[in-house]
């Protein structure tokens, strides 16, 4: 059925291009400010450390 | 001092994080925002982590909560959308496989939020219907009519009815639509 086609046609053609643009997204580099942050927050943690456990 | 910190684990989903930020916000530099809060929001509650859980759908479901949280404090509508998407299409090709991705980002920017991170979680990111449900608080019907209605609306905005030899040509479709890296400033 040439209906059913063109859906599955469609559906693929926005599954991949979904993948694409959500792959390209994981591709960039990940901001040096993101891990300084969270070594700022691990040290701030062991010199201030004050363990109240969970 | 436990061993294993969980803590350690959330520089691998980086990537993931600034990914699903961006696709809620389109806008580099209020997703890295995002990102930040969540971050130390995760740092901060990782009492409320539960080891053995997905750490990455519970770093996801604190940056949607950073998400709505900030946009019902700004009072908007509708976040500001830098148009990272928007500038891949300058100009309109035959309709090929570049058409076709570039169609898509400006199609997925017009989608809904609920809708462009159902599709996101589910369609791009892996997880299952149950786990977005359980990331966006819904029922898991809601997740999938969301998805059908987002296809749905995509198809429509990228003309996908109409046109039936569309063909993603995988390296000329990524070399045109990539461009300059969007930069966070």
């Amino acid at each position: 059925m040439g209906h059913d086609d063109k859906k599955a046609k469609s559906s693929q053609v926005i599954d991949q291009s979904l993948k694409q643009v959500y792959d390209q997204m994981l591709e960039e580099k990940v901001p040096d400010r993101f891990l300084d942050l969270l070594a700022q927050l691990k040290e701030q943690e062991n010199s201030g450390s004050r363990e109240s456990g969970q | 001092m436990s061993a294993s910190d969980p803590r350690d684990e959330i520089v691998e989903h980086l990537p993931a994080l600034r990914a699903f930020a961006l696709s809620l916000t389109r806008n580099g530099a209020l997703a890295d925002d995002m990102v930040q809060d969540a971050l130390v929001k995760a740092w901060t509650k990782i009492h409320l982590f539960e080891p053995g859980t997905n750490m990455r759908a519970w770093l996801f479901t604190i940056l949607r909560n950073t998400y709505y949280s900030n946009r019902r404090k700004a009072g908007r509508e509708v976040a500001d959308v830098d148009g990272i998407h928007t500038e891949a299409v300058s100009e309109k090709p035959a309709h090929d496989g570049r058409l076709a991705l570039a169609d898509f980002k400006v199609a997925f920017d017009q989608l809904s939020d609920q809708q462009r991170e159902a599709l996101i979680l589910v369609g791009a990111s892996g997880f299952s219907y149950e786990e977005a449900a359980g990331m966006c608080d819904c029922a898991v019907g809601t997740i999938k009519s969301r998805i059908n209605r987002a296809r749905a609306r995509l198809a429509e905005l990228m003309q996908l009815d109409e046109n039936e030899a569309l063909e993603l040509t995988d390296n000329a479709t990524m070399a045109v639509v990539a461009g300059p890296k969007s930069a966070t400033i």
